[in-house]
């Protein structure tokens, strides 16, 4: 849809005026030559292709790897506004994660009447065989990223959880390095919270979590990756490469004397940590998908044994059902006693006849989302679909309402992306990256800043055209 | 280190070593054809594809053996799955495998390159710009080893990476050397006959030695003085000895790092025993055709023990 009057963008106010937060960023843009603008718009592309910053798209040939597009103009946050943020997202994640241990122990929310069982009951992510287990250091949610969204001054919005495997954060890091290796005057001048040593706090997070069975020493950390033609190859890479960590398959891991163990060139070594960024159905071929090669057979028994901690726990998938998304503002109520910071989207739960009888009226205004869906697919946008495609999501919708939730179409704050025609103003989102641990929860200044590329859409996921920009968040 | 990742490094260098070595063969056998007349220039080009065992593969597709049908089909025809622009992509997909074992200097030389020849080898390379698409391929092992030499820890990772240089270096050599012998001489002795000396000199230009030999040599070709060079003088890079020498020290290094000598240490020690006390002329007492096929199974069992050694599969 087309950004309505009254959007929200990030740079300029209603005036016209440039907005405090940008103030030096755009007296610098003003001050750089078109010409050189342009040059260093071509040369970020080679940047992210040299370095191998590409990502692979299913169901394309595997040779085949794209980059998601980089605009090289950042997204500022001020000070006063992400600690605002923080406070919301800190409070949200510890909700998380009470939430998850609840929910697989006594389950004294559903026993409050403050959540119908049946949500457990019908969601593909609950695993039974976590039940009555307390994962090392009782963490569920190692890694989370929250989505948000904004819609004006003070309004930012909770659009989704993402609590199984958040990705992106290599994205995050690498569009800072970028900025930095193009225009580094820009950061003598403006003062930016670090980035950078996300690697090194996740290494350290992952590493203060080890199992029962770990025997001193330094905790062995390994990532597991599906493997070269996974769509997110590049960043688990990337981040066993920052962390020191071993970059595993399923094919170099086996269980033997109560471990995991990964076959090195000495013989085999068992691993204390595994960050996984597989997902739970391909974990483990003799609990689940008795098909998968990406996995390791054996390792749940292992896990609930003590003898591993895997990173983010099994099963923790539950929290991101949108479903269980509308009962948010609940859940954070409930374990921190506290109402949430941030707010969720106004949300219709479809499985209730009179939200499906508002949905079904105003199909045309409303955003449609599968409860168990992600990155942007099986999604209607009212505003922007064909009476067609409206009526044929309709029918879908009727013949299964459990399977989705409703929200207004937001009106997306904007800000502005570089383009041949100059500075245009396109939709965007923020998904910032959190760490539990025993020792706390760790947010990193910023996030991963999403923008639709397209004008007036918005769809950000890079699997849908979306594209990113770096994320500053001002010094005091 | 992972198994899989030492497999990775040691075939992401056999594979840059051999794109390497082919981009050397073809622009030896481009100046040969250059200079020669056709008949010459034909047989040249047979022998490139004989030296690297394409001949099924070539005739089933091409009737005749023409400058342009065989370094296209080296570099790039579809038919030849053992083709350069395959081999650069193996370097780069075992390079990615490993991607947290090697530096980022490393990964970029070879993307860099990656991005630059794949596009240029995606299309027939004609006869104006082979020359330049040679050396550039030849450039990317110089930059990749570069920028390994002066990135890279010097743990295992470094010695297996070697270890691959120098299997497959000596590898080519061999073959090399076997070939043009194989053709020059095929049942004569070598002493006192007259020489091709241009075959000689080609012989030494494939595998990078022509400057050196000639500066070593006062300029004079022949057979015996070629052959020892390439097979027994351990100061030229590309000679089987320098090469045995170079894998022997990391065995050694590895064997260290891990406390424990292999089946690699093992074969090195018996092919030591058998052949590095050899002169050129006992070599040719007993057939230099013999010592060469001899030599690339002693090379090649090497590898595999390797393999064995450190786990690098299942």
């Amino acid at each position: 849809m087309q950004a309505r009057g009254g959007t929200f963008d990030e740079m300029f106010d209603e005036a016209g005026n440039t907005r405090p937060a940008y103030a030096e960023y755009c007296r610098w843009f003003g001050e750089q030559p078109p010409e050189l603008m342009r040059r260093k718009n071509r040369e970020a592309d080679d940047t992210f292709r040299r370095t191998g910053i590409t990502f692979n798209v299913y169901g394309e040939d595997a040779a085949e790897e794209r980059l998601i597009p980089f605009d090289m103009v950042p997204r500022i946050i001020t000070a006063a506004e992400w600690r605002r943020l923080s406070r919301g997202i800190e409070q949200r994640v510890r909700a998380l994660n009470s939430f998850l241990y609840d929910l697989y122990h006594r389950q004294e929310i559903v026993r409050a009447g403050r959540l119908p069982a049946r949500l457990l009951q019908s969601n593909d992510a609950w695993l039974a065989n976590m039940v009555g287990f307390t994962p090392p250091g009782g963490i569920y949610t190692h890694i989370v990223g929250i989505d948000l969204v904004r819609t004006g001054p003070d309004e930012f919005f909770v659009l989704e959880d993402n609590a199984r495997t958040p990705s992106g954060v290599s994205y995050m890091l690498e569009n800072r390095e970028t900025m930095m290796g193009m225009f580094p005057d820009l950061f003598s001048r403006v003062a930016v919270e670090s980035v950078s040593n996300y690697p090194r706090r996740l290494a350290r997070s992952l590493a203060a979590c080890v199992p029962p069975a770990f025997t001193g020493g330094k905790p062995v950390v390994a990532v597991l990756t599906p493997g070269i033609y996974n769509s997110a190859y590049f960043e688990h890479a990337f981040l066993a490469d920052q962390m020191g960590a071993e970059l595993v398959e399923g094919s170099d891991l086996r269980v033997t004397e109560g471990r995991v163990q990964m076959r090195t060139t000495r013989g085999y070594k068992p691993i204390d940590v595994l960050y996984r960024r597989v997902d739970d159905e391909f974990l483990d071929p003799l609990t689940f998908n008795p098909d998968s090669m990406l996995g390791v057979p054996g390792i749940m028994d292992v896990y609930r044994a003590g003898g591993i901690t895997i990173a983010n726990a099994p099963g923790t998938g539950v929290a991101d059902d949108k479903a269980i998304y509308s009962f948010m503002p609940e859940i954070v109520e409930f374990y921190t006693g506290e109402k949430p910071l941030l707010p969720n989207v106004q949300t219709w739960r479809c499985a209730d006849k009179d939200s499906l009888a508002y949905v079904l009226d105003n199909l045309a205004e409303l955003v449609v989302k599968e409860v168990h869906g992600s990155g942007g697919y099986g999604m209607l946008i009212g505003p922007t679909s064909s009476k067609r495609e409206i009526a044929a999501f309709r029918e879908k919708l009727v013949a299964k309402p459990d399977n989705y939730i409703a929200q207004p179409t937001l009106a997306l704050s904007t800000c502005p992306i570089y383009t041949a025609k100059g500075l245009a103003p396109r939709h965007l989102d923020l998904r910032p990256f959190v760490l539990v641990s025993p020792e706390g929860i760790d947010i990193t200044p910023g996030g991963l800043t999403r923008v639709a590329l397209k004008k007036g859409s918005l769809v950000v996921n890079s699997s849908q055209g979306g594209g990113t920009k770096d994320t500053w968040v001002l010094k005091d | 280190m992972l198994g899989r990742t030492a497999n990775s490094l040691f075939w992401m260098f056999r594979y840059l070593e051999r794109a390497e070595n082919t981009a050397r063969l073809l622009e030896a056998a481009l100046r040969m054809a250059l200079t020669r007349d056709l008949a010459t220039a034909e047989a040249e080009w047979r022998s490139v594809i004989a030296t690297l065992g394409l001949q099924a593969a070539f005739e089933a597709n091409h009737d005749s053996y023409d400058g342009l049908t065989v370094w296209n089909f080296v570099l790039r025809a579809p038919g030849n799955p053992a083709n350069v622009r395959e081999m650069l992509g193996a370097v780069r997909f075992n390079a990615r495998m490993a991607r947290t074992n090697i530096s980022s200097d490393v990964w970029e030389a070879v993307n860099d390159n990656w991005m630059k020849l794949d596009k240029l080898l995606a299309r027939p390379v004609g006869q104006t710009a082979v020359g330049e698409l040679l050396a550039s391929i030849r450039r990317t092992g110089t930059q990749v080893h570069g920028a390994f030499d002066g990135s890279m820890l010097r743990d295992e990772g470094y010695h297996f990476a070697r270890a691959g240089t120098f299997i497959e270096r000596a590898d080519s050599t061999a073959r090399i050397l076997d070939m043009k012998y194989f053709l020059l001489l095929p049942s004569l002795s070598y002493v006192g006959s007259s020489l091709d000396t241009g075959q000689w000199e080609q012989v030494l230009r494939s595998v990078a030695g022509a400057r050196v030999y000639s500066w070593l040599n006062a300029g004079q070709i022949e057979a015996r003085g070629i052959v020892e060079f390439l097979v027994l003088d351990d100061r030229f890079p590309r000679s089987l000895a320098f090469c045995r020498n170079a894998l022997r020290d990391c065995l050694g290094a590895l064997a260290r790092t891990h406390g424990v000598e292999g089946g690699a240490v093992a074969l090195m020690r018996d092919s030591d025993t058998r052949i590095s006390h050899l002169c050129v002329d006992q070599i040719f007492e007993a057939g230099l055709h013999e010592f060469l096929i001899d030599f690339l199974a002693r090379n090649a069992a090497i590898g595999r023990a390797i393999a064995e050694d450190y786990r690098f599969h299942a």
